[in-house]
């Protein structure tokens, strides 16, 4: 306090100096465990697999630089990678749409003035906090091909058993069935962000006489696109990561009947984890990582199209 | 009644038929879990299926919970263990980091910042295997310390809701505590931290909630069996147990139950959070 009752220009802007400089000690100090950890387990990891996916490594022995051969293999002589990644965006491609639908679907209905909505609000968001391995084995009954709940009402109205978990037709849609279980999160981001749109918007439109369905076509649709698209990102980019049920189900890192349901992270894990290939596994990831920024700039280059900021950034 | 009147009455009518059908789909499944669980072994796979347990058979909770392959204290002791330790490093060190992100000056912040939200972009599978071998190389590999030790150096979802969430505390507020001579930490904690509970409540859940229901980590790491969290014990019980499904349910039972029952006591710190966290626009 001193230097600044002396007035000296100078010696007040080193004052100044001397607050910035220890607010950035501070600062930097403060926020020091977490770059350490974006370093060591975020940084420092990408780098290693692009390094890793051009060695062969069976983690016993050391890393050894063998050119492209792993990206020769996985995208030639083994025919498993392609068909796991196909796999794995099969499921995205429909679990993420549906999912997104469904979940706008029932914002939308509790969105109208009902009754104990928080009581569905809470049924429809519970099943998507059941620990995953617990939903999983749920499930895996549920979908039992002899006496499995959905088989056993298909048969009490005189359909025949659908093979869920033992037919390769039927196992896909069997864990986007799943996957749709757990949308009850996006419901209520969906609901909060319903529950956002101004009123006043809705009531200019009564004046206009604007119909359900137009209201909702151009004010509510319109203005909850930010969240649409924020759940966009992240849904695709989990779906495509789809492990825990499949491994739980499956017992293992293993593809299911004629590996229709070997999804691509089970493959990584299989090959990282079984056999210990770890340069082949890191090429597997870094394969992964490309098609992921893809499909997330693919994503955001499209967002300006239908993505709506109500100030324009 | 007037035609309007009618429309209004039909309209009702199928929005709560719509709700109701739904909640029933995604409810079910739950009351399917719980029905199983109670139910004789040789009640289990008849045909039509029996909602309603007749009798109703504690006798699958004994069993699983003494079965050799569900230690059931063992796995509650290391999922408690797992779960308080790394929430606890996760609630000391993100609210430091996000107040240096949303309240200190310092050089290349606004860089670390992105370099923050863009961590949350990258796949954890893409990281998997060198991280593995980060581990490994520490020699924790068969141990907790990979699952617990790095929630003391913060996480980046968890540092961002807070830091959006101390960016609209009013700057005044602080700058003038700031001005009475008060440090940084005092500031935190003493100014920012209570007004921020409902977020910080929020993050305290969220991360309960993962590592409770973690099952990758603990599958990769843990190794030996003296180790497994509930995730690992039940998918381990599952493999042994492969028709009893009686036997199965009460177990998926008893490591949902304490996720339903936080649910209960939490609900408005549930709703919030994940309204929090998802970015309305």
């Amino acid at each position: 306090m001193q230097a600044v009752s002396v007035g000296g220009a100078r010696r007040r802007g080193a004052f100044r100096n001397s607050i910035a400089a220890r607010e950035a000690v501070i600062g930097v100090l403060f926020a020091s465990p977490w770059l350490i950890r974006l370093f060591a387990l975020n940084v420092y990891p990408i780098l290693a697999a692009f390094y890793y996916s051009f060695t062969r490594y069976r983690i016993t022995t050391p890393p050894r630089w063998i050119g492209l051969e792993n990206y020769a293999e996985l995208f030639t002589l083994d025919k498993l990678p392609m068909q796991s990644l196909y796999n794995s965006l099969y499921y995205s491609l429909f679990s993420v749409p549906l999912g997104l639908l469904l979940a706008l679907f029932l914002a939308v209905m509790l969105n109208q003035s009902v009754i104990l909505r928080s009581f569905f609000r809470a049924t429809f968001f519970i099943p998507s906090i059941v620990p995953a391995v617990a939903g999983a084995v749920l499930w895996l009954w549920i979908l039992n091909s002899r006496t499995g709940l959905i088989n056993a009402m298909l048969m009490a109205i005189g359909l025949p058993r659908v093979p869920w978990l033992s037919s390769p037709d039927w196992i896909k849609p069997a864990f986007i069935l799943m996957s749709l279980w757990g949308v009850g999160s996006s419901v209520v981001i969906f609901l909060a962000g319903l529950q956002d749109v101004p009123r006043h918007l809705y009531d200019a439109a009564e004046v206009d006489g604007a119909a359900t369905w137009a209201r909702f076509r151009h004010i509510t649709l319109p203005m909850i696109t930010p969240s649409i698209f924020f759940n966009l990102v992240m849904g695709v980019i989990g779906s495509l990561q789809i492990f825990g049920p499949a491994f739980v189900i499956m017992r293992g890192p293993v593809g299911g009947p004629k590996n229709s349901a070997l999804f691509y992270v089970l493959y990584l894990y299989q090959q990282a984890f079984t056999y210990l290939n770890m340069g082949y596994a890191s090429a597997l990831a870094v394969v992964l990582f490309l098609v992921i920024m893809a499909m997330t700039a693919l994503i955001l280059r499209s967002s300006p199209a239908w993505v709506y900021y109500e100030t324009t950034r | 009644m007037t035609l309007a009147r009618v429309r209004w009455v039909s309209r009702q009518a199928l929005l709560y038929a719509v709700l109701i059908v739904s909640a029933g789909a995604f409810l079910v499944p739950l009351l399917w879990m719980v029905s199983t669980s109670l139910k004789e072994q040789t009640k289990v796979m008849q045909v039509p299926p029996q909602f309603i347990p007749n009798p109703v058979d504690w006798g699958n909770y004994r069993e699983a919970l003494t079965a050799p392959d569900f230690p059931f204290l063992t796995l509650l002791k290391n999922t408690l263990l797992y779960t308080v330790l790394e929430s606890l490093g996760i609630l000391i060190v993100c609210p430091l980091v996000a107040y240096s992100f949303s309240r200190l000056r310092w050089p290349g912040r606004n860089a670390m910042f992105v370099a923050t939200l863009a961590s949350m972009m990258i796949p954890g599978t893409v990281t998997l295997v060198p991280v593995f071998i980060f581990f490994k190389n520490l020699g924790w590999v068969g141990s907790m310390a990979p699952l617990i030790v790095p929630g003391y150096f913060g996480s980046a979802f968890m540092i961002f809701l807070l830091r959006q969430f101390f960016a609209s505390i009013p700057i005044e507020l602080t700058e003038s505590a700031l001005l009475d001579g008060a440090s940084h930490l005092t500031i935190l904690w003493s100014l920012i931290v209570p007004l921020a509970k409902p977020a910080i409540a929020a993050v305290a859940l969220f991360e309960f909630l993962y590592c409770w229901n973690d099952f990758m980590g603990p599958l990769i790491y843990l190794q030996r069996q003296e180790l497994f969290t509930f995730s690992i014990g039940l998918y381990a019980f599952r493999e042994r147990w492969e028709i009893r499904y009686d036997l199965m349910m009460a177990a998926a039972m008893i490591v949902t139950l304490p996720i339903l029952l936080l649910f209960f006591f939490a609900q408005r710190t549930f709703i919030e959070g994940i309204t929090l966290t998802g970015i309305k626009g």
